[in-house]
């Protein structure tokens, strides 16, 4: 069981939603966010002052997938979230101790 | 019931136009004792009615066509120039400031829709247009005294004198309300409503009346020293404003954080429809100022449109060279440039000179925001000073050159206005209501500052500002986007 945190364009996120809905990933959380990686921001000039904007709008995915789909989410992702330009976001994998639904109190892979 | 109003219209229609059908056939036998002594024979078919009667009686009427035809026009023009307040006013400013002001920006301009109004009527319009001093109008017409149904024609003669008044009231509504664009996000509120009571009362009412009030110093039809040109407010609205904000800007100081932290605006969207609406609402502002449905309003209507047009396109195209790209706030900011700079010229200038001074307004207001500001380092917030103080000088200033006596022979048939009519001197007569503008708004603003600063204070604290107006002054938030 991991944790998978993607944090990727927000031009691109409707084409990633559905690819993992494609291969069968159910369940997600999404977060509007601002950051930058080696990104750097744009210039804004408002009545000639000049504004940096080094944190731009992103979208973080986070869900937790049994091991067998892991790999395949990651593809998947990778495939839908690239545009080749810097800027494209990162993909962060952790393991999850345990999971616990709430409703019934399920626990382990059966409560994803 | 409506069945039975609808009815009873109809029944009334058909009595009202029979009964002059009765008049009309009745036959007048000449100089009948009784018609002589009767004031309205078209309603009383009975009494017989002599030529020189009916001839009294079609004159009337024709007073009557234009009277209705200017009134019909001054009214909606009131109505257009309070649009230019609210929204129009306030949705351009509360776009421009950050999202924690938002509130207390447009409240301002709504609390002076109101304040002014009643100050008004008790004695403002009294102050502007009662009396004929040098400086100051009296009280004749404290209270509205007087002023009713019948036109004053020292003013505006086919409509009634309340439309006059009602229609000036709304250039004193706007007025201190774009000094608000220069203490935007960091004046207290208390502050606000005593420094611009005492701003009205003090500053506004006196120049209203020296430059349009009969008698006054500055004006160019009544008996003015300085025959000063100012259709629609050029000096009155936008020079006094404009510089009494940079007097306020500099008083208050920078805003915390000011010009280190950014403080972009915090939706363009509200300041575009803002625009757009003090666009529409100055064709009252600018042509209601012939105060009469008459060519001159049209004239001064195609001024204003063209003026504004040339002022976008003139500040895009700075920022286009300058930046690489044209932006929406560019482009409202210079249409906004434009009207103010076209006030003061509207009703004397033709198309082509329009779009001179409109055009040469859009580059300087640019340059006087972009540059000037951040070479002096006042913190104008939303350019108060840069749009309407600068922009107010120079259109006062073109209007001395452009003027024609073909557009408003306001001297009189046939005599030169401007200097496009070779009288150059006119353009020192500008000058002088233009310095008296400054003058007068500058020490006005200052000693009234001081004394607001004693009474209320004028700043709110350092943690209050940081806060945000809308919650310390007002207690509300302008977006609660979690409720």
């Amino acid at each position: 069981m991991m944790k998978l945190e993607a944090i990727i364009q927000p031009s691109r996120f409707e084409s990633v939603k559905d690819a993992l809905r494609e291969i069968g990933i159910e369940g997600m959380t999404v977060t509007e966010v601002r950051g930058h990686g080696r990104q750097k921001g744009h210039t804004e000039v408002y009545r000639g002052r000049e504004y940096t904007v080094d944190l731009l709008p992103k979208i973080k995915l986070e869900m937790v997938l049994p091991d067998p789909l892991i790999q395949r989410a990651v593809d998947t992702i990778l495939k839908t979230a690239k545009t080749g330009k810097i800027g494209d976001g990162k993909i962060f994998l952790s393991r999850v101790e345990e999971a616990i639904r709430i409703r019934n109190e399920e626990r382990g892979e059966n409560a994803l | 019931m409506k069945h039975v109003g609808w009815k009873c219209c109809f029944l009334l229609t058909m009595v009202l136009a029979a009964v002059p059908l009765f008049a009309w056939q009745t036959p007048t036998p000449a100089a009948s004792p009784a018609a002589t002594s009767n004031t309205s024979p078209a309603t009383t078919p009975d009494i017989p009615k002599t030529v020189n009667d009916k001839l009294k009686d079609l004159d009337q009427r024709v007073t009557n066509a234009q009277s209705a035809g200017d009134n019909a026009w001054m009214l909606v023009s009131a109505a257009l120039v309070l649009l230019m307040t609210g929204p129009g006013l306030a949705l351009f400013y509360g776009g421009l400031v950050r999202r924690k002001n938002t509130l207390a920006i447009m409240m301002q301009s709504f609390l002076l829709m109101a304040l002014i109004s009643v100050l008004w009527a008790l004695v403002g319009y009294s102050l502007c247009f009662g009396g004929n001093g040098p400086v100051i109008g009296g009280f004749e017409h404290a209270f509205l005294r007087g002023v009713g149904a019948d036109p004053n024609p020292d003013y505006a003669g086919t409509i009634p004198q309340s439309t006059f008044m009602i229609y000036q009231l709304m250039f004193a509504i706007i007025t201190p309300a774009l000094i608000t664009g220069a203490t935007a996000e960091r004046m207290k509120f208390s502050g606000t409503v005593l420094f611009l009571t005492l701003w009205f009362l003090v500053v506004y009412a006196p120049l209203a009346h020296m430059v349009w009030g009969k008698g006054g110093l500055l004006n160019a039809s009544l008996g003015g020293k300085f025959p000063t040109l100012d259709f629609a407010g050029g000096t009155v609205v936008h020079i006094s404003s404009g510089v009494s904000a940079l007097v306020c800007a500099l008083y208050l100081g920078k805003r915390t954080g000011y010009p280190k932290q950014p403080m972009p605006p915090h939706s363009l969207v509200l300041s575009f429809i803002g625009a757009c609406l003090l666009w529409v609402g100055w064709f009252g502002f600018n042509a209601g100022s012939a105060l009469a449905a008459s060519a001159l309003a049209t004239s001064a209507f195609v001024a204003t449109h063209m003026a504004t047009a040339a002022a976008a396109m003139s500040w895009s195209i700075a920022e286009w060279i300058k930046n690489g790209r044209p932006s929406a706030l560019g482009a409202i900011s210079g249409a906004v440039a434009g009207l103010v700079a076209i006030t003061p010229a509207a009703g004397f200038v033709a198309p082509m000179p329009a779009l001179a001074i409109g055009f040469i307004a859009g580059l300087v207001c640019y340059w006087m925001v972009t540059k000037v500001k951040s070479i002096f380092g006042y913190d104008d917030a939303l350019d108060a000073f840069g749009v309407h103080g600068a922009g107010g000088t120079i259109g006062a200033l073109m209007t001395g050159i452009f003027a024609q006596q073909v557009i408003n022979p306001i001297f009189g048939a046939g005599k030169p206005v401007g200097g496009l009519d070779g009288h150059w001197g006119q353009l020192g007569n500008q000058l002088v209501g233009i310095l008296i503008s400054w003058g007068f708004a500058i020490v006005g603003t200052i000693v009234l500052l001081k004394i607001t600063d004693m009474i209320t204070g004028v700043r709110v604290s350092e943690s209050d500002e940081i806060e945000g107006l809308d919650i310390t002054q007002h207690g509300e938030e302008a977006y609660n986007l979690e409720s």
